[in-house]
């Protein structure tokens, strides 16, 4: 019997793209259903809200006497959350102030995610000289935590959004970079990147051709792993007054102006806010840790035997 | 060993603010720099090359970008004759290469210029803040870090059992949560809303001592240590669970050995490099955090004074404050690379 | 009646909480001082039948039924606790890797003493033991030696160790799991003395699991085939590999290479089912030429043959018959005529960094033929092949291809050059890209070479496909889906759709099975003599050439040592080193001729 006919005798094989199991894979998991719900509905609320709000966000809430409220009010018919630092509310403030901690932290993880891999493949490839130099130049912007690079560049020019995503973006990179190298340092040792050089494939192509596919896995993880960071350093950043500045309607800037609610008995102008942040990024770890299993899973399952 | 079983998932380790030197694959071939000795003085050199570097990028990012210190400080009050007077005051108008030469010769003697907000030295400014961190970053140290290796080799242990299930979720949602947000929520439940045991906000007499003020201590601490025990947890998970599923292992197992003699003698040594990686994440993950958890409780730390000195635009405080942190986690990764050397045996032989 | 040293009856061991099976109905037994081959291919069950003796299972395995004894004490109904005493005392354990089973943080004396301490204790003479023991292995025993971590030692010595470690106690049983994998052919044959010899003077029982049927010859009385998670067949050597009742262990026999190459090899096609995608019936039989509808109703029950020897085949009588007709004659290859050099290699010296590794070495392929480059590894084989292909560009000399000077490294050389000399690799597993279909795989060199896309290429790719047995279904597959001759066979087909004059095949069997090995050098053979091919075959294993090459080449130490016609090098050898390498390589015949 020849290996055709065995062949056309054996059972039919799964055939299934690589990235489809990844996706079921990770699916497949409580934890990331869970993930994947939490996400999207913060992602909701800060896209949507703004239409539901009833306030504008920099409104200030009127009683139904024309009078303005005061600060901090506890929950009413008028603002059905209470009021804010001066009497806006809070509903609609915390509608409103999504939207910017979610866009920046998205572009921010974009840019170092794309800078990262490629000098990250760029790096294990060209291994010797080329490699040391790279990574040591990742390793002194690795010397500054997220956080204090980005502060240390708005002191000199001042809060601004663009500086903030430069700022996060840059930070990003050397760690996105450090996983990539990593991952593809050892795809580079394996035959197949031998025979596409033996046969004289461009750099270029085998690179992004025949590298990157196969470094996939770890980088859905460490990107969506980084999301989670950079969502707390861009929310921090707003907390601290470096982020969009008053009266403009953010989450992590809410949290800082509201705290004096919580000594009179109006927590929500900083609990909504708090638990929007906490949840957005549990929500992001929980669907890199699906990933993450779903990878090491499929890894293990069809290793060479 | 091949297997015939099909695999299973095991838990990834997680990166984050990783090693920050790479360890040497080759021994070195040069005459001056063989051996223990001239790995340790190669680490060395390249830590205070980077640190070299950073404080350059801390310079150019703070003197060469556009947005001139002298008019964000006198605002509308800046007349051009007042902003001449105070860039030459404040020596902006040295050529940049000569600046640069002037902060790192101060940096070297000790001497920082002087704060623009508090007109005094900034060397003051900065040493009575440090003692404050020091304290805060200690006792979150000596309370995370034996945590952190009870709980990861205890749940290494009982893997996939319902303590080690309990951890990974629970390690996996905190250490997802901002520091702020940690400690905005501990304020939220015990100081002022659910419980009103503790202060919110830190109020302390400058000049005397942290360790006077025990009520103070208690959030920021907390809010530190649930910030980076969970991260350091599952590290040390993973590499015991490597360790524990690793070939000697089994082998010692095989050998009819006592479970305590393969837990001590065979993977204990073998843990002894990952647990000063995670010691060195986890105090270079503390450097970081305080910047954030001491502007949530206005604790008096150089986290907080750096903060300040951003809002202030008091730039030499920024670059000190820049140059210190920076520095503490250069030196936390370098001394963790060279422990890591002389613990392993492998490692050791390696070199010479 | 002699005692019995080991007894395993009906042993099942199943996937975790599952029904499925990965061994079942597993029996054999063992006098003192006998030694027992467990052979099998991957995926046959024979590692986890080794372990199990010891009482030990994989993570997610377990024992689902049997019993196996050990001086009359059921093992498997043993406590943790109990277990601990009984291993390294009365059962110890040699495994395949010793590099990875010796703690890298402990010192060698630590874990030799260690094995002696934890079943005597500290009392009486440890370091006299100790001393016993390295002695019996042949170590020093000076205390220099005894600091020494593992990464410190030779492969052959790390195994030594791990002998140590398993005689130490005198067990009754010790299970050895292919201990010698990666040690060199000379290392091997010193290992495998020592254990016969151990076993012979302490009286141990011995179970040797390996896939390495020559070995097994020379040191087993008695040998158990498994196939697919059961035994197939249990018997004496002789007995099983001359008149062999079982189709799978004849089409074994007939796969191993022999130095005197007098038989054709024959592969086996397809692949052992794995657990859980077991038909009913023979598990063999879809792969069987004596298959019958009726192999394909129940799984064949033991029977005995004749005195100590069981087979598991509705079609055993069958098999006899015709077991002792004559296997097939090897078809010699073909005489070369062609005078010029295809690839004329001129004192050539490469390095690896800063470490010289190839030492003015001379070669000449011609055109049509098969020259075999063979040596052991860290002879340079590999870098020699791979500087011809510009894959190592770091060597000095000249490598002449068709005439004309080769620049060195691959980017330097033209498409057409490239295009001329093709590699295909070791590991079958490494070699293609698991993200891309074979399609895409196999349509790279197409595009690449001669421009070609769509349909054209994909006949194209059809037609090599064809001439390497592959059928077009296999196209739209992912190399994991694949087998590891069926990606060998891919990689050598991505090779050929170049149309390349010269092939190079960097120990392209190492990796495989046995039975997929003689496929492979067969299917090599008959591509070379049909299309003319230039043929660089470079191999550690001295007998896969006598069918394959006309011409070979030994190397050590990064010399040729000898050169020239394959029949006169392997019969009248004139190196010393070829000689020895000749002597050391375990031969199923000579163990057969020996014992008879």
């Amino acid at each position: 019997m020849t290996e055709q006919a065995i062949a056309i005798a054996a059972p039919p094989v799964p055939r299934q793209r690589p990235w489809v199991l990844l996706l079921k894979g990770t699916w497949r998991q409580g934890r990331t259903k869970v993930g994947v719900l939490i996400v999207v509905a913060l992602v909701a609320i800060a896209g949507v809200g703004p239409f539901f709000a009833p306030y504008a966000p920099d409104a200030p809430v009127k009683h139904g006497n024309g009078e303005f409220a005061l600060p901090f009010e506890p929950p009413s018919s008028y603002a059905p959350l209470g009021t804010d630092n001066i009497g806006r509310d809070v509903l609609s403030r915390f509608l409103w102030g999504g939207r910017s901690v979610l866009a920046l932290s998205v572009l921010a993880t974009a840019l170092g995610a794309i800078l990262g891999i490629g000098v990250g493949l760029l790096a294990a490839y060209s291994r010797g000289m080329g490699d040391e130099v790279v990574m040591r130049a990742m390793d002194v912007v690795l010397a500054f935590p997220q956080l204090v690079f980005a502060l240390v560049l708005v002191a000199t020019v001042g809060p601004s959004l663009w500086l903030l995503v430069l700022a996060v973006g840059l930070t990003t990179m050397p760690r996105v970079a450090r996983v990539t190298r990593g991952a593809s340092l050892e795809v580079v040792e394996r035959d197949f990147i031998r025979a596409a050089e033996s046969i004289g494939l461009p750099k270029r192509k085998i690179l992004f051709g025949e590298i990157l596919p196969n470094v996939t896995s770890p980088l859905v993880v460490e990107v969506t792993l980084r999301l989670t960071f950079n969502i707390a350093v861009i929310a921090a950043l707003s907390f601290l007054g470096f982020g969009l500045q008053p009266p403009a309607a953010d989450w992590g800037l809410m949290v800082n102006e509201n705290r004096q609610g919580l000594l009179v008995g109006q927590p929500w102008g900083v609990l909504l806010p708090v638990i929007a942040i906490g949840l957005l990024t549990v929500g992001t770890s929980l669907i890199g840790d699906g990933f993450s299993r779903a990878a090491i899973g499929i890894e293990r399952g069809s290793g060479g035997d | 060993m091949s297997s015939e079983l099909p695999g299973e998932a095991p838990e990834l380790l997680i990166e984050g603010p990783g090693p920050l030197l790479a360890l040497p694959s080759k021994p070195s071939r040069s005459r001056f720099f063989r051996g223990i000795p001239g790995f340790i003085a190669r680490r060395i050199l390249f830590g205070l090359l980077t640190l070299f570097i950073a404080s350059l990028i801390i310079f150019l990012a703070t003197e060469a970008l556009p947005g001139d210190a002298a008019r964000s400080i006198l605002g509308r009050n800046a007349t051009p004759d007042s902003l001449a007077a105070l860039r030459q005051q404040l020596g902006l108008n040295r050529p940049l290469v000569q600046q640069y030469t002037d902060w790192i010769k101060g940096v070297a003697t000790g001497d920082l210029g002087d704060s623009l907000a508090e007109q005094r030295p900034v060397t003051d400014v900065i040493g009575e803040r440090v003692v404050y961190s020091a304290f805060l970053m200690f006792l979150a140290a000596i309370i995370s870090f034996p945590l952190a290796l009870l709980i990861g080799v205890s749940s290494a242990r009982r893997r996939d059992g319902p303590f080690d299930h309990t951890t990974s979720i629970v390690s996996l949602g905190l250490a997802a949560l901002p520091e702020f947000i940690v400690g905005i929520a501990l304020v939220v439940i015990f100081a002022t809303t659910v419980f009103h045991w503790l202060p919110a906000v830190t109020i302390i007499d400058p000049g005397t001592p942290p360790w006077t003020h025990p009520k103070e201590l208690i959030l920021p601490t907390l809010t530190l240590v649930i910030a980076v025990t969970p991260y350091t947890v599952r590290i040390m998970r993973a590499s015991m669970v490597e360790i524990l599923e690793s070939d000697y292992v089994e082998m010692a197992r095989l050998k009819g050995l006592s479970e305590r003699v393969v837990m001590w003698r065979h993977a204990v040594p073998n843990a002894i490099a990952p647990t000063f990686q995670v010691m060195a994440i986890n105090l270079a993950y503390l450097a970081g955090g305080i910047v954030v958890v001491e502007s949530v409780f206005n604790y008096p730390g150089i986290g907080a004074g750096f903060v300040d000195a951003v809002h202030a635009r008091d730039m030499p405080v920024v670059q000190a404050l820049a140059l210190l942190i920076a520095a503490l986690y250069v030196v936390l990764n370098m001394l963790a690379d060279i422990a890591t050397i002389l613990v392993s045996p492998r490692l050791r032989t390696s070199l010479k | 009646m002699t005692d019995v040293a080991l007894e395993v009856e009906n042993l099942r061991v199943v996937l975790e909480n599952t029904e499925i099976d990965i061994v079942d109905d597993v029996s054999f037994s063992l006098v003192p001082g006998e030694i027992l081959g467990l052979v099998g291919e991957s995926g046959s069950g024979k590692t986890t039948v080794g372990l199990a003796i010891l009482g030990h299972s994989r993570r997610g395995a377990s024992f689902a039924g049997g019993s196996i004894r050990i001086a009359g004490e059921d093992v498997l109904a043993k406590s943790e606790a109990q277990l601990r005493s009984m291993r390294g005392r009365v059962v110890s354990y040699v495994p395949q890797d010793p590099a990875s089973a010796l703690n890298p943080a402990v010192r060698i004396e630590t874990q030799l003493n260690e094995t002696i301490q934890a079943h005597r204790g500290s009392n009486g003479d440890v370091r006299g033991r100790l001393n016993e023991m390295l002695a019996e292995v042949l170590l020093p025993q000076d205390k220099e030696f005894l600091r020494r971590y593992p990464h410190q030692l030779s492969g052959g010595q790390q195994q030594r160790v791990a002998l140590a470690m398993a005689f130490a106690n005198r067990p009754r049983v010790i299970v050895l799991d292919e201990p010698t994998t990666g040690l060199d052919v000379t290392t091997q044959a010193h290992v495998l003395a020592t254990v016969r010899d151990l076993c012979e003077a302490h009286g141990v029982a011995a179970v040797y699991v390996s896939h390495d049927l020559a070995v097994v010859a020379n040191l087993a009385s008695r040998v158990a085939v498994m196939y697919a998670g059961r035994v197939v067949e249990t018997g004496p050597t002789q007995t099983l590999f001359l008149r062999a009742a079982h189709p799978y262990t004849r089409r074994l026999v007939e796969a191993i290479p022999e130095l005197s190459g007098r038989h054709a090899l024959v592969g086996i096609p397809g692949t052992a089912p794995r657990s859980g995608h077991r038909p009913t019936g023979c598990f063999f039989a879809p792969r069987c030429t004596f298959a019958q509808p009726t192999c394909e109703l129940a799984l064949p029950p033991r029977e005995l043959v004749a005195g100590g020897h069981e087979v598991r085949c509705y079609r055993h009588e069958a098999v006899l018959q015709e077991s002792l007709a004559a296997r097939a004659a090897a078809t010699p290859p073909a005489e070369v005529k062609a005078a010029d050099g295809l690839v004329a290699v001129r004192g050539v010296q490469a390095s690896h960094g800063p470490r010289q590794v190839l030492f003015d070495v001379e070669l000449v392929v011609r055109p049509h033929e098969c020259v075999a480059l063979v040596g052991e590894s860290g002879s340079g084989k590999t870098t020699l092949a791979r500087c011809i292909a510009g894959l190592h560009a770091n060597y000095e000399g000249d490598i002449a291809f068709r005439g004309s000077q080769l620049p060195a490294g691959s980017r330097a050389r033209d498409r057409e050059t490239r295009r001329q000399i093709q590699y295909v690799f070791q590991s079958p597993y490494s070699s293609l890209n698991p993200r891309k279909t074979i399609e895409q795989i196999i349509g790279q060199p197409l595009r690449l070479f001669f421009d070609l896309g769509g349909s054209e290429a994909r006949s194209r790719m059809v037609d090599t496909l064809e001439t390497v047995q592959l059928g077009p279904s296999v196209l739209d597959r992912y190399p994991h889906h694949l087998s590891g001759g069926e990606r060998q066979r891919v990689a050598i087909a991505r090779a050929l759709v170049a149309s390349p004059q010269l092939l190079i095949c960097d120990e392209v069997t190492s990796a495989l099975d046995v039975s997929v090995q003689a496929a492979i050098v067969d299917l090599l053979a008959d591509l070379q003599r049909e299309l003319g091919l230039g043929l660089l075959f470079v191999t550690h294993n001295l007998a896969l050439i006598r069918t394959l090459a006309q011409e070979v080449a030994v190397m050590s130490e990064g010399r040729i040592v000898e050169r020239g016609l394959v029949d006169r090098v392997l019969d009248r050898p004139s190196a010393e080193y070829t000689r020895k390498l000749l002597s050391d390589t375990p031969s199923l015949e000579t163990a057969l001729a020996a014992a008879t």
